[in-house]
């Protein structure tokens, strides 16, 4: 699913690197913690992934394509098969639930008929059936997580990225989402996840990916968050 | 691609930034409507020259009693200087079409007949008019191949050449049409600009949609194409209203008020003006479709 190959990444504005000589591989199907303080390399790490940044040296594979040999115009095929979550939600504000889900498949000229379908179907299995005409701003923080987690999955990607997905949601409500998350891997999407959050990682028991300075300094299959903030 | 998106989106931009839109659909009119006009005149003094060289004359004058140019000095031209000319007239064919010798009593009657109601027409007797050749060029502007050979030879007093005359008003017409063109240069710069930051505010304005297409895998053409479609939209507007500006200088301007004051030239047809506008649409189109591409390609990046 993901490979990284002696991957060191350095921004042109700073003199250390973001991330330097990281190697790691992330299987099919698996539901991955990323963690580790502020500034270690995470979002550098997932932005890898996605192709919004190049590596400086080192090889970066995704979905069984090298990145580095990946050409422009074939970015968006990549981009397709992967789901993207953030911290702040990033709907459309003017648009209604429905709308924001659909939205994601109109850009990718999806036929009417087919979003009809799939639309009410994402939002069932995300827990929002009844809100579909919803504004986001009508909905709670939860709920707008959930909109935002629908539109990555329903073009049914192979692998989810979540970018501290609770980070703005009180710990009822995170429980709630890592479920949602949880639920989502059990159906063969492989989940890579960067969170703050200790209560969440030491419940779920995944593996855990400690980054600091740039560099992995853990990684275990059955993990806790394990420093201190 | 789904035509229906593509239109509603482009729909939505123009409307949310409906202020740029106009700004751009008037900058566009007026630039182009400048930029046709300029090609209008060009296209009037091109059908002027056509009506007027197949008219002029290269005029050479010949020597009557009391000339005082040099070649003159001789007195009134001879007979035999007279047959001479004509001969070299004639081998000079086929760059001479016609030679039309006017004499001086011929000379006579014209004056009369053009200063009849002067008092100038009493006061010239006809031996003070020069006799002359009237001579019509295949080629205009091959006159100084006729000068040279002429012009201050013994019996020939003068050689007139009434091209020079049109040329200057010619002249006054090519001014026009370089102001005309360097004023329509400057405004559609001034319009390509304007595209420019038309399409980085309405990229701006609707980051938070391009980024979530890019991050769903949305092709480049997808996200681009509804700006572009805007600028060529509200390009194409102008365009249109540009060439009804010119439409309206052609049936008001030129047909309705010039056209009937000055009966001696002929104006530009409507062919011109058919040959003009999709020259405005396609310049004014083109221009904003490209500085709004280059422009998306900073600002809406994979």
């Amino acid at each position: 699913m993901i490979l990284f190959d002696t991957v060191t990444k350095l921004y042109a504005s700073q003199t250390h690197p973001a991330l330097e000589d990281v190697s790691l591989e992330i299987e099919k199907g698996e539901f991955v913690f990323l963690v580790g303080p502020s500034g270690s390399g995470k979002s550098t790490f997932l932005r890898l992934v996605l192709r919004e940044e190049r590596p400086a040296s080192g090889n970066v594979w995704v979905l069984g394509k090298d990145l580095s040999r990946l050409s422009n115009w074939k970015i968006p095929t990549l981009r397709r098969e992967i789901g993207t979550v953030f911290q702040d939600f990033r709907l459309l504000p003017n648009k209604s639930v429905f709308e924001n889900v659909a939205f994601a498949l109109e850009v990718i000229g999806k036929p009417k008929a087919l979003i009809k379908k799939v639309v009410p179907e994402v939002l069932e299995v995300v827990g929002l059936e009844g809100k579909e005409h919803r504004r986001p701003d009508e909905l709670s923080g939860g709920e707008q997580q959930r909109v935002a987690i629908a539109r990555a999955f329903v073009n049914r990607p192979k692998m989810l990225i979540a970018d501290e997905p609770t980070g703005n949601l009180d710990p009822g409500t995170s429980v709630g989402i890592m479920k949602l998350l949880d639920r989502i891997n059990r159906l063969g999407t492989t989940v890579v996840m960067s969170t703050h959050d200790a209560q969440i990682v030491d419940q779920m028991r995944r593996r855990v990916i400690e980054l600091e300075n740039g560099h992995v300094v853990r990684d275990q299959s059955r993990g806790v968050y394990g420093y201190v903030r | 691609m789904r035509a229906e998106f593509v239109a509603s989106e482009v729909g939505n931009g123009l409307r949310r930034n409906l202020t740029m839109t106009l700004a751009v659909i008037i900058t566009v009119a007026v630039s182009l409507s400048l930029f046709g006009v300029s090609l209008l005149v060009r296209a009037q003094v091109d059908t002027m020259k056509d009506f007027w060289y197949d008219k002029v004359e290269v005029s050479i004058f010949l020597c009557a009693k009391g000339s005082d140019t040099p070649s003159c000095a001789g007195g009134a031209v001879t007979a035999g200087q007279r047959d001479q000319i004509e001969a070299d007239l004639e081998s000079l064919r086929p760059l001479v079409q016609d030679i039309y010798y006017e004499s001086q009593a011929e000379a006579y009657v014209r004056f009369q007949e053009q200063f009849s109601s002067s008092p100038i027409a009493d006061s010239v007797n006809e031996s003070a008019l020069p006799e002359s050749f009237r001579v019509k060029l295949a080629d205009p502007t091959q006159y100084d191949v006729v000068a040279s050979a002429f012009s201050g030879r013994p019996g020939i007093e003068q050689v007139n050449d009434q091209r020079q005359v049109l040329d200057k008003f010619f002249q006054l017409l090519g001014g026009l049409q370089a102001i005309a063109l360097i004023i329509a240069v400057v405004m559609l710069v001034v319009t390509v600009l304007l595209v420019a930051n038309t399409m980085r505010v309405a990229a701006f304005s609707r980051r938070r949609e391009t980024s979530i297409m890019r991050l769903v895998g949305a092709s480049n053409l997808y996200i681009q194409l509804p700006f572009l479609l805007e600028a060529a939209v509200s390009a194409g507007i102008g365009a249109i209203l540009a060439v009804g500006g010119l439409v309206l200088a052609k049936s008001v301007i030129i047909d309705q008020v010039l056209a009937p004051s000055f009966q001696f030239t002929s104006f530009v047809g409507w062919d011109a003006v058919v040959g003009i506008a999709p020259i405005l649409i396609l310049v004014g189109i083109g221009l904003s479709g490209i500085a709004a591409f280059l422009t998306l390609r900073k600002y809406l990046r994979v």
